[in-house]
């Protein structure tokens, strides 16, 4: 049938391996700038799940799926603005509100998705996907990375577009600061709070692009606690990425590469149990921070609210 | 959240004797009690946006859990793993540690004690059998815990996330455990072998109360002692509220570190042996209850207090119960739980932030 | 005869008017009222605990006052911000550099601007060269901030001011962080800043340099401004009269600088035998310090040994290797005739080797932990406090109370957590756990620093009396005037090596400073 090198198995696996990473980017390039703000921002999870559901409930009802991006981000940065008023505003931990937003968002959608759907389990059409002319022909290659939908291509985009932010604006070196010594930037005159907001607002936003398309571009589906860990893998990837948004892409893409194994052997006809293909891209971060986890660069502010003359 | 500390030593840090002291106790209360409230609250208004009757179901929910004979037993066993799983977490937490794996270790204790029970009970007594299963289930977990340890304690590396991997990791492990390596081929649902109702916990006098519960009881008082008490608990402590300080006073943070992650974890792992070995007897393919996660919330609304932990996870555990009843009957899924028990743990960190705006305001 | 009366018909920039700002237990500015006039240097001077600090806060945006009133330029104002601040005018230089670290200089002078704007890099550079050189200052823009020492990291700061067109600049406590040329430096510095027209404020606790670089000076002691002298009689009078008239506003008494009490001079001590020995100790450098590089000194009973230096060349990691906190990468340390280098912090404490921090609250002590178990914090599990690993509160207890009555700990209870406490009274927590019972080396890293008059003096009392009692006292210390009062021998580092050892006499003060900055002595 197939077999490990055969064409079909690396078609099936670099196409899943993008499509499953797309998730992972955005949540790694949000969770970086609210890093370098000075933010650890757990909830990312239940900023991706909430996003996610309301990307399907709108993309299911409109049938479109662009309107399911924006109602997404609507959802992600729901969950962000109650992070900011907690944690940036008024200073509370942010491990624990972080923890308690994505449990309760996470039991919030299973619960929103048993009273809506649980009846019917609808799914959304495969996604149209842009073809990149010429470039799509490629063997292999072509159809795997060049024939997806339109945000997987601004995804990556993205990625040029956040160090421009942070190398060459203002921005940039107002969340550098917010993170690194926020005091500093206080004196300068600068908001922090206002800043750490922007940072964590767009975090949510991107997050819960990704939920959406996890939800109905990846699976087409939603089912409950359908991130599985996303949001966290994002954290992960940009512990390790070090300020630099092209690494978050080389990260998400080698957890892409392992998430899509499954389809992809089995499509390949090989039969390996899923639970344990399920755990090589968790075993593949725990390699990673273990071979890297001491270099991972963190700014020094992070995980401290600010306080203006603080005792 | 701060934990005040001072408190455990008896002593009261704003407490004046006589008038003073009655405020304080009702403050306590308030802050105690509360957020409970205010969460039930909170969720009712959920249901009600849902079509449920919040009363209806928390009506249920209190009958089931904590009125009926039946639902009462189920709810005291219940606290069992809850009690252990609580125990681990307040080692972790006022040691500074973040264990968010214990989810992972529970799983993996479970299957351990899954997996060894009814071999060993065939060739040696029964309360013999159980020591050696829980300290199996111990050791396995506390195993998984090595990694985010050493990396912690060594790397500096943040344990958060390592431990979430871990979990993520520790389920998917627990799942190839029970489907391929201790498969039951008796029977055709995908599980391990049962162990017998005979070999498993005793029951508590004439109930259907599993014993297990007087051993979370047992856990969790010890664990307290050792926190507020002992020398060890006190480093721990202090590595917890002022890692620095623990370093200036030379404490041996790595070694104090590797120590509280083996024993939450060792603890998380107990918890899952003891639903095995008391109340499920075995382990079904893509089982996970997720207590865990749910009794963090308890365990800072006890203020990391043994004692009050107890109640707060007696609490957690009428909720359980009653919340799995009425996902049968008032088809309102126990997802519910988890919705509660969020916003439990976000109203109190707020109501925290209050009482300490309240509390500088009437100082200045 | 009121000191905001117009002076030749001008408004003062900036005035405060029965200002008084309360904190939970204490009220560090109370009615205070002053002015600061363009073309001036204004000196804030007062000890440690006086107010000046909470007063600059309110000048430059980052607290409001409860009772009373600012006026600049005549119009009662609320400073809101710190970015209010700086739109009328104000700049504030911090005592402790408000740089970001990992940003180069320009990026920091840059910070300010709106977030959507591209940063003006060229307008920039042309503006800081004109300021730059206008002032007798240089500047590398393309530097990153850590990498600046703590004084150009001050003369950036100043920049940034300059640059934001304020009128009035503020210094706070900047000299503390210098050597003794650079303080220089600064002081000519205000000059062309006042001659330009600005008004500079500057707060300080010493009085030789209020006497030496101020125009106007204003007195606060306690949160009260107790008096003022105006430029007029600042020009009349000699620096000594100068000083002795502040003292008796300060004191009540007219005498010398108390903190200068020659009768306390230390008189040279026949040395007993080393009791510490170092040799060779290195320490590979990091981000945030420079290492150790072959340290290398002995230091005998009785005798007091100062090591001065700029904050940040090593000294807090020599205390902590010596304490044993850090594992050096080479060299040997003798304790009493005994190497101690594979001992821990414990044993070596035990040993009678003590190390006293000067981050107390963020590295002494555990902040909302009792003062009793504070005093124990490095002998945790120790009898007769703990028994077979349990606690024995009673002797805890007791053991608090002693050492609270003969230090004379100021608290409600040895049950209160220490972070409530006083700066002096922390200090004095801290002196009781590491001084009671079988000290024999102390290590003292800035000990009086923050601390108000009465305690400075009372931990001084206690060094001398340590070296009295044939004990073995090393002294970390910023304040040259500190170690040139009570140290036998003053070593000096810089960059992580010891480049010189003085003794101390006449010509100890210059030999030092020339040492600091890099000059043979």
């Amino acid at each position: 049938m197939g077999g490990l090198f055969s064409e079909m198995f690396l078609g099936a696996l670099l196409f899943g391996a993008v499509t499953a990473a797309v998730p992972l980017l955005l949540a790694g390039l949000g969770e970086q700038m609210s890093e370098k703000a000075g933010v650890l921002n757990i909830g990312i999870e239940g900023m991706m799940i909430f996003g996610a559901y309301i990307g399907f409930v709108a993309a299911f009802y409109s049938e479109s799926l662009w309107l399911g991006f924006l109602a997404g981000a609507a959802g992600g940065i729901f969950v962000a603005a109650i992070m900011a008023l907690l944690c940036v505003r008024l200073g509370l931990n942010q491990i624990v509100i972080g923890i308690g937003l994505t449990l309760g968002f996470e039991g919030l959608t299973a619960l929103l998705h048993h009273f809506q759907f649980s009846r019917t389990y609808p799914r959304l059409p495969a996604a149209e996907a842009t073809v990149v002319p010429l470039l799509a022909d490629i063997p292999v290659l072509g159809a795997a990375l060049f024939r997806h939908h339109l945000l997987v291509y601004l995804a990556v985009l993205l990625v040029p577009v956040m160090s421009y932010i942070y190398r060459r604006t203002q921005l940039g070196l107002n969340l550098q600061a917010a993170g690194d010594k926020p005091a500093a930037l206080d004196v300068a005159g600068v908001d922090v709070v206002g800043t750490r907001t922007i940072a964590v607002l767009t975090t949510g936003a991107l997050a819960g692009i990704g939920g959406a398309y996890l939800a109905n571009v990846g699976a087409g589906i939603f089912v409950p606690f359908v991130t599985n860990g996303a949001g966290f893998l994002g954290v992960v990837l940009a512990m390790l990425a070090r300020g630099r948004p092209l690494w978050v892409l080389l990260g998400a893409l080698v957890f892409g590469l392992c998430l899509s194994l499954t389809t992809a052997l089995q499509v390949a006809g090989i039969n390996i149990p899923t639970d344990v293909i399920q755990m090589i891209p968790f075993l593949a971060v725990m390699i990673m921070l273990v071979a890297f986890g001491r270099r991972s660069s963190l700014p020094a502010a992070l995980g401290i609210p600010y306080e203006r003359g603080a005792r | 959240m701060s934990v005040d500390t001072a408190s455990d030593s008896g002593a009261l840090p704003t407490s004046r004797p006589g008038r003073g002291g009655g405020k304080l106790a009702a403050r306590r209360l308030l802050l105690a009690v509360g957020p409970v409230l205010i969460a039930l609250a909170l969720a009712g208004l959920l249901l009600a946006a849902l079509g449920v009757n919040p009363f209806e179901y928390y009506g249920f929910v209190v009958e089931r859990g904590l009125l009926s004979p039946t639902g009462v037993q189920q709810t005291l066993t219940r606290m069992a793993p809850l009690l252990f799983l609580a125990a681990g977490l307040i080692v972790a937490f006022r040691a500074g540690v973040w264990n968010l794996g214990v989810d992972g270790q529970f799983l993996l204790g479970a299957v351990t004690a899954a997996a060894s029970a009814p071999w060993l009970v065939t060739f040696m007594p029964v309360w013999l059998a159980t020591v050696i299963v829980f300290v199996l289930a111990a050791a396995v977990a506390m195993l998984w815990s090595l990694v985010p340890a050493l990396l912690k304690a060594y790397q500096g590396v943040n344990e958060i996330i390592t431990t979430l991997m871990m979990t993520f990791l520790g389920t998917s492990l627990a799942n190839v455990l029970v489907k391929l390596v201790f498969l039951d081929p008796g029977t055709t649902v995908p599980q391990t072998r049962t162990l017998p109702v005979a070999d498993r916990l005793p029951r508590l006098f004439d109930t259907t109360i599993s014993s297990g519960l007087l051993l979370g009881l047992v856990a969790i008082i010890a664990v307290h002692l050792m926190m507020t008490r002992t020398d060890f608990g006190l480093k721990l402590r202090v590595v917890g509220a002022n890692p620095r300080a623990a370093v200036h006073a030379g404490l041996g943070v790595p070694a104090l570190t590797i120590a509280v992650f083996a024993l939450s974890a060792g603890l998380a792992g107990l918890a899952g042996a003891v639903d095995i070995v008391g109340v499920q007897g075995n382990v079904r393919a893509d089982w996970n209850p997720g207590y865990g996660l749910t009794v963090i919330p308890m365990v800072f609304l006890a203020r990391f207090n043994g004692f009050a932990a107890i109640l707060y996870v007696l609490l957690l555990s009428v909720l359980s119960i009653g919340g799995e009843s009425a996902a049968r009957r008032l088809g309102v899924p126990n997802h519910f739980t988890l919705v509660l028990v969020a916003t439990v743990l976000i109203v109190l960190a707020i109501a925290e932030w209050l009482d300490h705006r309240f509390q500088q305001a009437r100082r200045a | 005869m009121s000191t905001l009366a117009r002076q030749n018909g001008d408004t003062p920039i900036l005035a405060l008017e029965g200002v008084t700002k309360r904190f939970p237990g204490v009220t560090a500015n109370d009615n205070v009222s002053l002015a600061i006039w363009p073309g001036e240097v204004h000196v804030l001077l007062g000890e440690n605990g006086a107010g000046k600090s909470t007063l600059i806060g309110m000048l430059s945006g980052l607290q409001q006052p409860d009772e009373g009133r600012i006026l600049v330029d005549g119009v009662p104002t609320q400073i809101r911000s710190p970015r209010h601040a700086l739109s009328l005018g104000i700049g504030t230089v911090y005592q402790h550099a408000m740089l970001v670290p990992t940003l180069t200089v320009a990026e920091n002078l840059l910070l300010g601007d709106r977030w959507w704007k591209r940063p003006r890099k060229e307008a920039l550079r042309a503006e800081v060269e004109v300021l730059a050189k206008s002032l007798g200052m240089k500047v590398d823009l393309d530097a990153v901030a850590s990498e600046l020492s703590l004084g150009e990291q001050q003369q950036v700061e100043i920049l940034r001011a300059l640059l934001r067109k304020s009128r009035v600049l503020i210094l706070d406590e900047s000299t503390s962080m210098l050597t003794p040329a650079g303080i220089e430096e600064l002081g000519a510095l205000m000059r062309r800043l006042v001659e330009r027209g600005l008004a500079v404020v500057f707060i300080t606790h010493k009085l030789r340099e209020a006497a030496g670089f101020g125009d106007r000076i204003s007195v606060l002691k306690l949160g009260r401004k107790v008096g003022e002298i105006a430029p007029e009689r600042f020009r009349a009078l000699d620096e000594e009269a100068l000083i002795a008239e502040v003292v008796e506003m300060m004191f009540g008494q007219r005498s010398g600088d108390p903190e200068e009490d020659p009768g306390a001079r230390r008189k040279p001590h026949a040395s007993g035998p080393v009791l510490l020995s170092v040799r060779d100790l290195r320490l590979a450098p990091t981000g945030t310090h420079p290492g150790l590089h072959g340290v290398s000194f002995d230091l005998r009973a009785g005798e007091i040994l100062g090591i001065a230096g700029i904050d940040g060349n090593g000294q807090k990691q020599l205390a902590e290797v010596i304490a044993g906190q850090l594992a050096p990468a080479s060299g040997s340390i003798r304790f009493d005739g005994a190497p101690i280098d594979g001992l821990t912090v414990g044993q070596r404490r035990d040993a009678g080797l003590r190390y006293l921090t000067d981050d107390r609250l963020g590295e002494g002590t555990v902040g909302p932990f009792p003062i009793s178990l504070n005093l124990l914090l490095k002998q945790v599990g120790q009898p007769p406090f703990w028994t077979g690993h349990v606690e024995r509160p009673a002797e805890i207890e007791r053991h608090a109370l002693r050492l609270i009555r003969s230090y004379d700990v100021r608290t409600p209870s040895e049950r209160t957590p220490i972070g409530r406490l006083s700066g002096g009274n922390i200090q004095k927590v801290l002196l009781a756990r590491e001084l009671a019972e079988g000290a024999k080396v102390v290590i003292f890293n800035k000990p009086t620093y923050g601390l108000d008059l009465a305690n400075t003096l009372a931990v001084r009392d206690r060094i001398r009396d340590l070296a009295d009692a044939a004990r073995g006292v090393l002294l970390i210390s910023t304040d040259l005037e500190e170690l040139l009062q009570l140290c036998d021998r003053i070593a000096v580092m810089a960059g992580g090596a010891l480049v010189g050892t003085v003794e101390n006499g006449a010509d100890a003060r210059a030999q030092v400073g020339r040492l600091m900055v890099g000059l043979a002595a």
